[in-house]
């Protein structure tokens, strides 16, 4: 019978982590804040244009593990990462490379949308000027524009382009954020809550975007709505008191999960 | 497994589980009570199950608006949403069981005098059977019991085998006598209403299956009835 053939690992492995490329991989990671280990011995593959999602109770390590990837943790003094994350077969804590480059590759999206006092072009204009991708006026006008047009922006705020970020509403203010992360257009998205402060019509417009976006884009994404993770993602990881306890197809997990502790979080059962 | 954290939430499970509980109940009731009809001739005792199966039908209507408003307002998960959806499919299978036991019902009014009490005796076993089958995988749900259902879904084929003969049976009858054709064909829906009904019970104890482990049953269905082929065999033959 076939299923007494024991099955090589690969196999195993999520589907979509198969039929995609692989862009993060993470091997036996472990971090600290001080005394507190706040994750431990985590090792997951993520997959280059798809949605990943972290799911899990609050303080199981899903954000902690998420700003470890773009090495946000860094600015924590306390704070200390082991192991080892690869970009692209690239080890991103090597001592010889630029964190700021590196951060430019890989776009971050918060919780609360945080757009600079500044107008709505200047908002998206200021990344690509610094990092120096746009060779004259008129090309970063271009940027400016496809990146609200890709955020779903676009044509809410053509008129008013020198109005200030901060004037829009929430929704439109994330997808200023987001307009924002894409127009230096980096390789990852790290996306921690980004609907949480929105309400269901806004966050349906920014699961449509994510949903458009993940054709050209790794994005990874921590919910701490189930029903979100199960309509964005093709890929979960499931956290608790940090441990990665499961990953599998976004598919499999909601149906059919293998942890117990999986199942209990997910049908809310957890004590 | 652990409750919820949201209690209602349990109670809303519990409450699809007792009404599949009441249905299967009077499933297995009007199917005993309609092979009890055919045996005995008891047209009184026909009449009263054709009357009570309104009672599954409202039933299963009841537990489809129940399962929707549960998932309306739970947005079940995993094991949660395959309880529901097991629940409204078996709800559905056990409703067309009664359709069935109606229908062998009312057939026992057209066999009651015209045929040789010894034709019935093989379609009454075969009903035993069915009911048989009905049971276990009724039992076999109540208790979560996928070594049970699976073992239900392995006896569909005995079912199957004990129509073949019936059907070659009631078709050498038909043969000998043309009168006989109009009584044998009224058995002859009889056993495929047992064998119909067999075919559902393997259909929850599929379900049920499916409700455990999380997947579909992957064997090839034990399908055994040959006769849409037999009757051409055996004109063939003549």
């Amino acid at each position: 019978m076939d299923t007494m053939i024991k099955t090589p690992v690969a196999d195993s492995a999520p589907r979509i982590a198969r039929e995609r490329p692989l862009k993060i991989k993470a091997r036996n990671v472990d971090v600290y804040y001080g005394e507190k280990h706040a994750i431990n011995d985590l090792s997951i593959d993520i997959p280059d244009s798809a949605v990943s999602a972290f799911i899990g109770p609050s303080g199981c390590g899903k954000s902690t593990f998420l700003r470890s990837i773009n090495r946000m943790n860094d600015t924590i003094p306390s704070c200390r990462v082991t192991g080892n994350i690869e970009i692209d077969g690239r080890d991103i804590y090597d001592r010889g490379l630029d964190v700021v480059q590196l951060r430019a590759r890989i776009g971050m999206v918060f919780q609360k949308p945080n757009p600079f006092p500044k107008s709505i072009y200047e908002n998206v204009a200021y990344g690509p000027r610094i990092h120096g991708f746009a060779k004259n006026k008129t090309d970063l006008e271009e940027i400016v524009v496809t990146s609200l047009k890709k955020a779903g922006l676009f044509e809410e705020v053509k008129d008013r382009l020198d109005h200030s970020g901060t004037s829009l509403s929430g929704g439109q203010q994330q997808r200023l954020c987001i307009a924002r992360a894409i127009a230096v257009n980096p390789e990852v998205i790290l996306m921690d809550e980004p609907c949480s402060a929105l309400d269901p019509i806004a966050t349906a417009r920014i699961e449509e975007l994510i949903d458009e976006l993940r054709q050209n884009f790794c994005i990874v994404i921590v919910t701490h709505s189930m029903q979100q993770a199960a309509r964005v993602s093709q890929l979960t990881a499931f956290f608790h008191l940090g441990n990665l306890v499961e990953v599998g197809d976004t598919d499999d997990i909601f149906t059919a999960p293998k942890d117990k502790r999986t199942q209990d979080y997910i049908t809310g059962r957890f004590g | 497994m652990s409750d919820h954290i949201v209690k209602a939430y349990d109670e809303d499970l519990a409450n699809l589980k007792t009404m599949l509980a009441q249905m299967g109940g009077l499933a297995e009731d009007h199917l005993a009570k309609a092979i009890e009809a055919l045996a005995k001739r008891d047209t009184k005792l026909a009449d009263y199950v054709i009357g009570q199966d309104e009672k599954i039908d409202a039933l299963e209507l009841q537990l489809e608006e129940r399962a929707i408003l549960t998932i309306a307002k739970r947005q079940p998960m995993a094991r949660d949403l395959r309880e529901i959806m097991v629940a409204i499919r078996i709800a559905s299978d056990l409703e067309r069981i009664g359709d069935l036991a109606k229908n062998i019902a009312k057939r026992s009014h057209a066999i009651s005098e015209a045929l040789p009490r010894k034709l019935a005796t093989g379609l009454t076993r075969m009903g035993r059977l069915s009911l048989e089958q009905l049971k276990d995988v009724l039992d076999a749900y109540t208790t979560t019991d996928d070594a049970k259902a699976l073992e239900v879904w392995r006896n569909d084929g005995e079912l199957d085998a004990l129509y073949n003969s019936i059907f070659r049976e009631l078709l050498t009858y038909m043969m000998e006598d043309p009168r006989m054709i109009g009584p044998c064909t009224h058995l002859l829906f009889g056993a495929k209403n047992f064998e119909r009904i067999g075919d559902h019970a393997t259909n929850i104890a599929e379900n049920i299956h499916y409700l455990v482990s999380g997947r579909p049953m992957r064997e090839e269905r034990p399908k055994k009835d040959t006769t849409s082929t037999t009757a051409f065999d055996s004109l063939n033959e003549r």
